[in-house]
């Protein structure tokens, strides 16, 4: 019999994150298509009370231990790795989260498995897992055979549905992992980021820029269109790497996620990492000279012309309009 | 102190990406290669250390096409020492050539010991892997993913890094050196170096070409179809002059309320 499917759950600021009700709910069609039981891992200091959100999974492993109380991926992949090769799971889905990051990378490397990346979906056929990812920036999809494991799964936030809420609290077992004290990493303080700047996540409207506005002269225009529909100028990471907007007017993986209105994407190519935090916005209008751009499958109307010369020309129809 | 930086080639995206023949893999034919964004971050952050604390720093990628540009690059940008690691092909996998590296720089004279291992956080290839976890277990070293901000202390033997998390949350981290880190962004973007410093630092050779120690082991992952994402939904395409389009998108603005 198949060993059985893992997912290693995520908690930030003391909740589960919803990328752990994501990853729960393909563990628990994994595990169904296998016919063996879903596992959560839960790992960190004093926090047994959340195993009972954790409810699709059959049951909790919880590891207690002071050095698991930061997100520190070290500490984290020895705990898993110890537990893992005791008892030697099938599958362990991990999210492709910046607080699960470390883990991730580490995981397959200790256990000596591979890891399949960027995964939005896995089937089984004839006992093998075959795993759908998206690569080179979301511009391709493969299909990998991971036959039928070991494997580590990082699974793109926003892939499938959350796990309905409802589902009775899973058995808890806790399990002892005896773990180093030092890992050579520690946590000094958590650095919230400087208040006083716009709160995007906020804003009905959001003009964000990335990579194709190619200049930082250009995000005149986007702030003129951003005014114009009473809203705010955002960006990918490109535009926030050359220091042309502050961090936290990041949209994506290591920013925010937003829910406006309006979401006008200039020259964003759509990245799995910048989509995940914005695809759920009410209506996105897209704007890239490149037909083929994955952001075109999430924006709802796309204009393939030069992102500048679009945001101009529309700021200016926006203001006619409101008179 | 010395700092290593591991650079590599990944396929340009701006471009249009084919599949080949065989259904699993880029056409090789029209591609195009540039080196992946998060390693020049990395250059970068070594470089701004090397300034600061007299360091030594040195570049290793694995052979691919252009490949001895970007180290004349760095050549050109202040890196000591440029080394191409060749006989390992550009598209076997990164936990592949992650043990060839791992099997490789402790055979090359005087790179290893290192006081810090900087490589970019991720690659758009990356599928099987990241190769600072990777090595950083086939070294031993404490291992710190998505940094963007490296102090060090080299009395102390530690390294204060900022990481990210999501929403601009930042960890201050403490970590004991050597240590591997996986480099997200730097306090400034990469710098530029004109053409000319780069022509002369082609002029004078300067990249080390070693062979890689072993054939990079087959792992046990097959692709077994690629193709361009296909996706239930699409965009409404809107056409015509730049006039036209933003009139439509001002009538679908106005019809929800938006304006």
């Amino acid at each position: 019999m198949a060993g059985n499917v893992w997912i290693v759950a995520e908690h930030w600021k003391g909740t589960i994150t919803d990328a752990t009700h994501e990853l729960l709910a393909m563990g628990r069609g994994l595990a169904d298509a296998l016919g063996v039981h879903l596992e959560a891992v839960l790992l960190g200091h004093g926090i047994r009370g959340l195993a009972a959100s954790l409810g699709p999974a059959d049951a909790v492993l919880y590891v207690d231990h002071p050095t698991l109380a930061d997100a520190t991926g070290l500490q984290a992949s020895r705990a898993v790795a110890a537990l893992a090769s005791a008892r030697g799971p099938a599958a362990i889905l991990l999210p492709t989260t910046n607080v699960s990051w470390d883990l991730l990378g580490l995981l397959p490397a200790r256990l000596d498995v591979p890891l399949v990346n960027f995964c939005r979906e896995v089937d089984v056929v004839d006992g093998a897992l075959l795993v759908g990812s998206l690569l080179y920036g979301g511009k391709m999809a493969v299909t990998v055979d991971a036959g039928p494991g070991p494997v580590v799964l990082a699974v793109l936030p926003g892939a499938g549905a959350a796990s309905a809420p409802g589902a009775p609290e899973p058995h808890v077992e806790d399990v002892a992992v005896d773990l180093a004290d030092d890992s050579g990493v520690r946590l000094l303080a958590y650095e919230e980021p400087e208040a006083g700047d716009v709160d995007i996540t906020q804003q009905d409207a959001l003009v964000a820029v990335g990579r194709g506005i190619s200049s930082e002269a250009n995000l005149e225009v986007a702030e003129d269109l951003a005014d114009a529909l009473g809203g705010a100028v955002c960006g990918s990471r490109p535009v926030i790497d050359q220091g042309w907007l502050p961090l936290v007017r990041q949209v994506g993986k290591s920013g925010l996620t937003v829910k406006p209105r309006l979401y006008v994407a200039a020259g964003i190519s759509g990245a799995p990492e910048h989509v995940e935090g914005m695809k759920d916005s009410e209506l996105i209008i897209a704007v890239n000279t490149d037909a083929g751009a994955p952001i075109f499958s999430v924006a709802h109307y796309g204009i393939v012309d030069d992102a500048t010369d679009v945001l101009e020309a529309l700021a200016e129809a926006v203001r006619k309009r409101k008179g | 102190m010395k700092i290593l930086v591991l650079m590599k080639m990944v396929p340009d995206i701006v471009e249009e990406l084919e599949v080949a023949g065989d259904g699993t893999s880029l056409d090789q034919e029209y591609l195009r290669f540039i080196v992946n964004e998060r390693d020049d971050y990395a250059l970068e952050q070594a470089l701004l250390l090397r300034d600061r604390l007299q360091a030594t720093v040195t570049v290793v990628a694995l052979e691919a096409p252009e490949i001895d540009d970007v180290l004349h690059t760095a050549l050109a940008k202040g890196a000591d020492r440029a080394i191409r690691v060749s006989g390992i092909a550009v598209t076997a996998g990164t936990r592949a050539k992650a043990s060839a590296l791992a099997a490789t720089l402790p055979g090359i004279p005087g790179v290893l010991p290192v006081d810090l291992v900087l490589s970019g956080c991720q690659a758009i290839d990356d599928l099987d892997g990241f190769v600072g976890p990777l090595l950083s277990g086939a070294f031993g070293l404490p291992y710190l993913g998505l940094v963007s901000r490296i102090e060090v202390d080299a009395a102390a033997g530690t390294a204060v890094v900022a990481k990210e998390y999501a929403g601009g949350v930042m960890g201050r981290f403490e970590v004991t050196l050597p240590a591997l880190l996986g480099v997200q962004g730097c306090e400034k973007p990469p710098r530029y170096v004109p053409i000319a410093k780069v022509r002369a630092a082609m002029a004078a050779g300067g990249i080390e070409v070693v062979a890689a120690a072993s054939e990079p082991a087959a792992t046990s992952l097959a692709v077994t179809a690629m193709a361009k994402p296909v996706t239930a939904e699409h965009a409404e395409m809107l056409e015509g002059s730049v006039r036209d389009v933003v009139e439509r998108v001002a009538d679908i603005l106005a019809a929800r309320g938006l304006i």
